[in-house]
């Protein structure tokens, strides 16, 4: 198994027991930060939109209110549990940890900060490398429909049981989108490992923001990425699987206490999983410039600076989502599943092979340009016929009745 | 350490697969299959076929057994099957077909050293850090490249077969089957 993820300096050779320190020092570590930054994101959130809405938001606990998520999750955590007598038990208490796992394990995989050392051992500032990481983020974020699905039904009641159905639909529906908008970056780095995708994002001059960060190489993927994420974390405007005023609730109506809050938590932890990845995989993860003016080994260089990039753009990216959330109104279900099977899974493919012959003409050395007009002709042809040949809404409706 | 991790994954495959012949609710028995499919893809990693190891948890665990339990809560199944509606041979036939097998394994561990001897038969999956995927989709795309393009085609071909015997039988206004996809997302419109 070692050399499986001999990718990483530090479990290169013989494990020790001071390795074993720093690898457990290294997730209980990504676990409390993930934890404590889904305790401000939440305030934050709160505090945002209610900027946006003209109101004051939560301001009673703590400075500005930041401890209220605190509070409200001691309060959660000391309410009673109720379990519907029409539960299944074992499912029923069994769901919420299976919501938590995949978001935290997908978090495993996100570098976010260049190769430091700890405890005399290089390693690099992410849990696990993984040879096949974006795979493994695939994997997780489809292990994640398993919670929400499982609760709606273990619950033993209508309304969660349709949002659970309606959640396990849109994930499955989304999920080719996002693998797809992923693999548009993996053709062009030619790596499955995170630490390699953001290695080849490294920041080498002021224009590397534009000429190595995979945002703009990939920018359909990128655009395709940020949608199928917000539908794959059931965030605004892609949230019907609890839509309040169809479904009381969604899937975690008979939910209480500290269940529900697992819940909760699993939620906005795959909303900053999410912007960690998408920073990862588009946006250089920590690349950026450091400071001039010191060395470029120096601790601040190397330890800090990575990370405040990282952070930076993971908060940009939140704080999107954010607006998101605050300004557009929740789709309507058809909607949903058809932008989602007529729109972002075509365009992706379209995408993807518009990928592998730009990643050919360069590899054989053909004509950049022309290579690359010919493929996004024939995709735009492509979509034409499909979408000619789709049946127009009318006609569906007129099918099915 | 190995084998640790092979004993543990190993009564996990086993705890899984006799879970899902045991339950008497298909939704647990869908989650001990879960349970056999993520202990598999454990093993394959200590087996350092990384890539077969995703793909086991992308299509099996995260997409077939989701499917599973789409359709058993869907059509409303998860009530538990009565367990005296078996064919009367049936439990013999499953008991014999299944000594069977097992003698059939048996006999075929007893005569190779699968576990023991070469580890694979088409050379060297390649650097272990890389995943196994550049060797794999070396193969894939030139040796089988047949194979693999035919087996696409025969997905195409099955997926628009059910897709046609689907819509065939959604005509029939008064099919059960039509009323139990009726939640089903973009089957009908919303009117």
């Amino acid at each position: 198994m070692s050399h499986l993820l001999a990718l990483d300096p530090l479990l290169r050779g013989s494990v020790t027991w001071s390795v074993f320190v720093v690898v457990v020092i290294k997730v209980a570590v990504a676990f409390v930060i993930l934890l404590v930054s889904v305790m401000l994101y939440i305030w934050a959130m709160r505090k945002v939109i209610a900027d946006m809405q003209n109101r004051i938001g939560p301001n009673r606990a703590g400075p500005y209110g930041v401890l209220q998520t605190l509070a409200d999750g001691i309060k959660l955590f000391f309410k009673e549990q109720s379990i519907p007598n029409s539960a299944d038990r074992p499912v029923f208490r069994l769901a919420p940890y299976l919501s938590i796992m995949p978001a935290f394990l997908m978090f495993c995989v996100v570098p976010i900060g260049g190769t430091v050392s700890i405890l005399g051992h290089q390693t690099f500032l992410q849990v696990v490398d993984l040879p096949m990481g974006a795979l493994f983020i695939l994997a997780m974020s489809g292990l994640g429909v398993y919670g929400v699905m499982l609760a709606g039904w273990s619950s033993g009641s209508k309304y969660p049981l349709l949002g659970s159905v309606r959640a396990s639909a849109q994930l499955l529906s989304y999920e080719a989108a996002f693998g797809l908008a992923i693999l548009g970056v993996l053709i062009q780095a030619g790596t499955l490992s995170t630490h390699e995708i953001v290695a080849q994002q490294s920041w080498t001059n002021a224009w590397s923001f534009v000429s190595h960060w995979f945002w703009l190489k990939t920018f359909v993927a990128f655009v395709i990425f940020l949608v199928a994420a917000t539908a794959e974390t059931n965030h605004p405007p892609f949230d019907l699987v609890e839509a309040e005023q169809e479904l009381v609730g969604g899937f975690n109506t008979e939910y209480t206490g500290i269940r529900f809050a697992i819940f909760y938590l699993a939620e906005f932890m795959n909303v900053i999983t999410m912007s960690a990845i998408a920073v990862t995989l588009f946006l250089g993860g920590p690349s950026g410039p450091g400071l001039g003016f010191l060395a470029r080994d120096n601790v601040l260089n190397v330890w800090v600076m990575p990370v405040v990039w990282f952070v930076v753009k993971v908060l940009a990216l939140l704080f999107a989502t954010v607006w998101v959330r605050a300004s557009l109104p929740r789709m309507r279900y058809d909607r949903l599943m058809s932008l989602g099977w007529k729109w972002l899974i075509e365009i992706a493919i379209l995408w993807v092979l518009v990928t592998a012959t730009v990643q050919v003409a360069i590899v054989e050395d053909w004509n950049r340009l022309v290579a690359a007009s010919i493929a996004v002709g024939a995709a735009v042809a492509a979509y034409g016929v499909l979408y000619a040949s789709m049946p127009k809404s009318g006609e569906q409706i007129e099918e099915f009745r | 350490m190995e084998a640790v991790v092979f004993f543990v994954c190993g009564a996990a495959v086993i705890i899984g697969a006799l879970g899902v012949i045991a339950g008497r609710n298909p939704v647990h028995s869908a989650l001990f299959l879960l349970l056999t499919l993520v202990s598999i893809a454990v093993l394959y990693l200590q087996q350092h076929a990384a890539l077969v190891a995703a793909v086991q948890i992308v299509v099996y665990a995260s997409a077939i057994v989701v499917l599973f339990l789409f359709v058993i809560t869907l059509l409303g199944v998860d009530k538990g099957e009565a367990p005296d509606d078996a064919h009367p041979v049936q439990q013999v036939a499953a008991v014999v077909l299944g000594v069977l097998v097992l003698t059939g394994i048996l006999v075929l561990v007893h005569g190779n050293r699968w576990v023991t001897g070469a580890h694979s038969t088409r050379g060297a999956l390649g650097a272990a850090d890389s995943g196994n995927v550049e060797t794999l989709a070396k193969s894939l795309f030139t040796d089988f490249v047949w194979a693999f393009e035919m087996t696409a085609v025969l997905l195409v071909i099955a997926v628009v077969g059910s897709v046609v015997l689907a819509r065939r039988s959604g005509h029939r206004a008064d099919a059960p089957s039509a009323e139990a996809h009726a939640t089903e997302p973009g089957e009908r419109s919303p009117a």
